[in-house]
C-alpha cells in the first residue's frame, strides 16, 4: 500500500485540493484584511462560477478556456454588485452585521440555485483532452490535475505581482492597515474595496471551475464545504495575510488528503472534523495563525 | 483661501465642535493651539472630510468642501498630515510616498517632489526600502510629512508634528515647515508646543472645549497675559 508511487499519487492529489483551497482562501483573506468581514458567501461564488462555466461549456459550446474566463468575469462583477448593494451600506456598522449579511447572501444564492436549477447534481463533461490520463515515472494522472496546479500557481503569481508592484495593490495593502488614512492619501477607497471584491470573487470562481472539473459534478451546495475549509486555511495561515492563505491552503490540502490516504477507513471518515481539530491546534500554538502578524493598531 | 463657518461636529452625542469659524489666507502659517481635548484634531479631521459636520460650511478657494469625500479634498490640494504619524507600517518608505502621489497626473513633478523630499530628509532616501514600521518616531514623522508633500498640498493641515520627538528632530521639523512656506504652501498648524507654534505662525487661534477662545496675530497672542498663563507656562 505504501509504495512510492502511491505516496506520489497522494501528493499530486494534495497539490490539487491544496491549490483550490489556496485560491479560495486568498479571496477570503483579501476582503477580511480590508473590511474585517468574514464572508460566508465566498464559497457560493465557487458554485456560481461553476454553473456559469457549465452553461458556457454546454449551452454555448464554448471552449474550456473561454468558459473559465467568462465564469471569472461574471462572478467578479457579481462580487462588485454584492459589495455595492449589501456591504457598503453597512460600512462602519458592527462587524457582526456584515457577517450576518454574508450568511443571508449565502442562503440566497443556495436557495436561488435550488429553486431555479434544482438541487439535482449536474454532471460536468469535460472535453476529452482534459480528462485524458498521462502515465509517466510510474505515475498516472489526468491532464486536469496538472492544469489545476499550474493555473492556480499562475493566478497566485499574478496576484502577488499585482499586490506588490501596482499602485492599486499598494493601496489595497494600505487599506488593510488603515482605511481612514488611505483616504488621506487621495485614494478612493471605495474603488479599492470594489477591486478587492472583484479579485476575491474572480479567484473563487476559478477555484469553483477547477473543483467541478476535478470532481465532475456541480450542485447548489458545491462551494459550501470548500468555502468553509478555505476559511480554516486562511485562519491557519493568518487571516488577512495573502502568503498565509496560500500556505494554509496547501497545508490543509496535504493534511486532509494524507489523513484519508493513511488512516484506516473507520477513522478517515472523520476527515472534515479532523480539519477543525487541526485548526484548533494551530490556533492554540499560534493564536494569529502561522504567518499572521499581531493586530496592528487601526486608530 | 480657507474659510470655515460655524462648524458643529458630534461624536455620537458628544458635541465636540460648537461653532468653529476660522480663516486661512494664501501664504500664511496659521497656528491652532489649545489644551488636550479642545477639539483641534476634530477640526482638522472635519476639514479633510474624515468627519462630517452636522452644521456649518467649509470653503476652499470658494468651493464648498463640506460634503466632498476625503480623497477628492486631497485632490483639490487640501492635505491632512494626521496626528500620531499614521504611516503604513507594513509598506516600505517608497511605497508610502508613492501611494500619496498616486492620484496625481503630473508625473514629472512627482519625480521632482520625491527628490525634494529626499533632500529635506536624507534619511528617508537611505531607508527607502525599509518597512515604515521599522523607522524611529522621528523618522516616521519625517515620512508622514514627506508623504503629505507627495500629495502636492496647497493647504497643509499639520496635526502635532513635534509631539514626542527629540529636540533635534523638532528643530528639523520646524525648519521644514518654514521651508514649505517658502515653497508657497499655506499651513494650518496644530501644536502642543504653543511657544514654538506662535514663533513660527503669522496668526493663531486658541481653542478650548470646542470653541475658538481667542484669535489674532501670533505676537499679540504671545503677549496676552491669559494666553501666556494658560499655554505658555506663565
Ligand atoms: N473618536 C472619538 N469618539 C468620541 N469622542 C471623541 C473622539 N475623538 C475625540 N473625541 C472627543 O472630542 C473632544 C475633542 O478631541 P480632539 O479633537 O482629539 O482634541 P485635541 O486634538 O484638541 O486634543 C474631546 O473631548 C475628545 O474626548
Ligand atoms: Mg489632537
Amino acid at each position: 500500500m505504501l509504495t512510492p508511487s502511491y505516496v506520489a499519487q497522494q501528493v499530486i492529489n494534495a497539490l490539487n485540493i491544496g491549490s483550490i483551497y489556496a485560491l479560495v482562501a486568498i479571496g477570503l483573506t483579501v476582503v477580511y484584511g480590508i473590511l474585517r468581514l468574514i464572508n460566508f458567501a465566498h464559497g457560493d461564488m465557487m458554485t456560481v462560477g461553476a454553473y456559469v462555466a457549465l452553461a458556457a461549456l454546454t449551452a454555448l459550446a464554448m471552449p474550456a478556456v473561454a468558459a473559465l474566463l467568462i465564469a471569472m468575469l461574471v462572478v467578479s462583477a457579481l462580487g462588485i454588485v454584492i459589495e455595492r448593494l449589501a456591504y457598503r451600506p453597512l460600512r462602519g456598522a458592527p462587524e457582526v452585521a456584515m457577517l450576518i449579511t454574508s450568511l443571508a447572501i449565502s442562503s440566497l444564492i443556495q436557495n436561488g440555485a435550488t429553486m431555479t436549477l434544482t438541487a439535482q447534481p449536474r454532471p460536468v463533461r469535460l472535453p476529452a483532452e482534459l480528462t485524458q490520463r498521462i502515465s509517466a515515472l510510474g505515475l498516472s494522472f489526468a491532464v486536469m490535475d496538472v492544469i489545476i496546479i499550474a493555473l492556480a500557481i499562475a493566478l497566485m503569481v499574478a496576484l502577488t505581482l499585482f499586490v506588490q508592484r501596482t499602485t492599486l495593490g499598494i493601496a489595497m495593502r494600505a487599506c488593510s492597515e488603515n482605511v481612514r488614512v488611505t483616504q488621506l492619501m487621495g485614494i478612493d477607497v471605495n474603488r479599492v474595496i470594489a477591486v478587492a471584491f472583484a479579485i476575491s470573487a474572480g479567484l473563487a470562481a476559478a477555484a469553483g471551475v477547477l473543483w467541478t472539473g476535478k470532481f465532475g459534478i456541480v450542485d447548489p451546495f458545491t462551494g459550501f464545504l470548500p468555502g468553509l475549509k478555505a476559511f480554516v486555511a486562511a485562519v491557519i495561515g493568518g487571516i488577512g495575510n495573502i502568503p498565509g492563505a496560500m500556505l494554509g491552503g496547501y497545508l490543509l490540502g496535504f493534511a486532509e488528503v494524507f489523513f484519508v490516504a493513511f488512516m484506516p477507513p473507520e477513522v478517515s471518515g472523520y476527515r472534515d472534523a479532523f480539519v477543525f481539530v487541526l485548526l484548533l491546534i494551530v490556533l492554540l500554538v499560534r493564536p494569529s495563525g502561522l504567518l499572521g502578524a499581531r493586530e496592528v493598531n487601526r486608530a | 483661501m480657507l474659510s470655515v463657518q460655524n462648524l458643529h461636529v458630534y461624536y455620537g452625542r458628544i458635541h465636540a465642535l460648537k461653532g468653529i469659524s476660522l480663516e486661512v489666507n494664501a501664504g500664511e502659517i496659521v497656528a491652532l493651539i489649545g489644551s488636550n481635548g479642545a477639539g483641534k484634531t476634530t477640526t482638522l479631521a472635519t476639514l479633510s472630510g474624515l468627519l462630517r459636520p452636522r452644521e456649518g460650511h467649509i470653503y476652499f478657494e470658494g468651493r464648498d468642501l463640506t460634503r466632498l469625500p476625503a480623497h477628492q479634498i486631497v485632490r483639490l490640494g487640501v492635505v491632512h498630515c494626521p496626528e500620531g504619524r499614521q504611516v503604513f507600517a507594513r509598506l516600505t518608505v517608497t511605497e508610502n510616498l508613492r501611494l500619496a502621489a498616486a492620484h496625481r497626473t503630473d508625473r514629472k513633478n512627482v519625480a521632482r517632489d520625491l527628490e525634494y523630499v529626499h533632500q529635506l530628509f536624507p534619511i528617508l532616501a537611505e531607508r527607502r526600502n525599509q518597512h515604515a514600521g521599522t523607522l524611529s518616531g522621528g523618522e516616521q514623522q519625517m515620512l508622514a510629512i514627506g508623504r503629505a508633500i507627495m500629495s502636492r498640498p496647497r493647504l497643509l493641515l499639520l496635526d502635532e508634528p513635534s509631539l514626542g520627538l527629540a529636540p533635534m528632530v523638532v528643530e528639523t521639523i520646524f525648519r521644514v515647515i518654514g521651508s514649505l512656506r517658502q515653497h508657497g504652501v499655506t499651513i494650518l498648524l496644530v501644536e502642543q508646543n504653543a511657544y514654538r507654534a506662535l514663533q513660527l505662525a503669522d496668526r493663531a487661534y486658541v481653542m478650548e472645549t470646542g470653541y475658538i477662545k481667542a484669535s489674532g496675530l501670533s505676537q499679540v497672542l504671545a503677549d496676552d497675559p491669559a494666553v501666556k498663563a494658560a499655554y505658555l507656562g506663565g
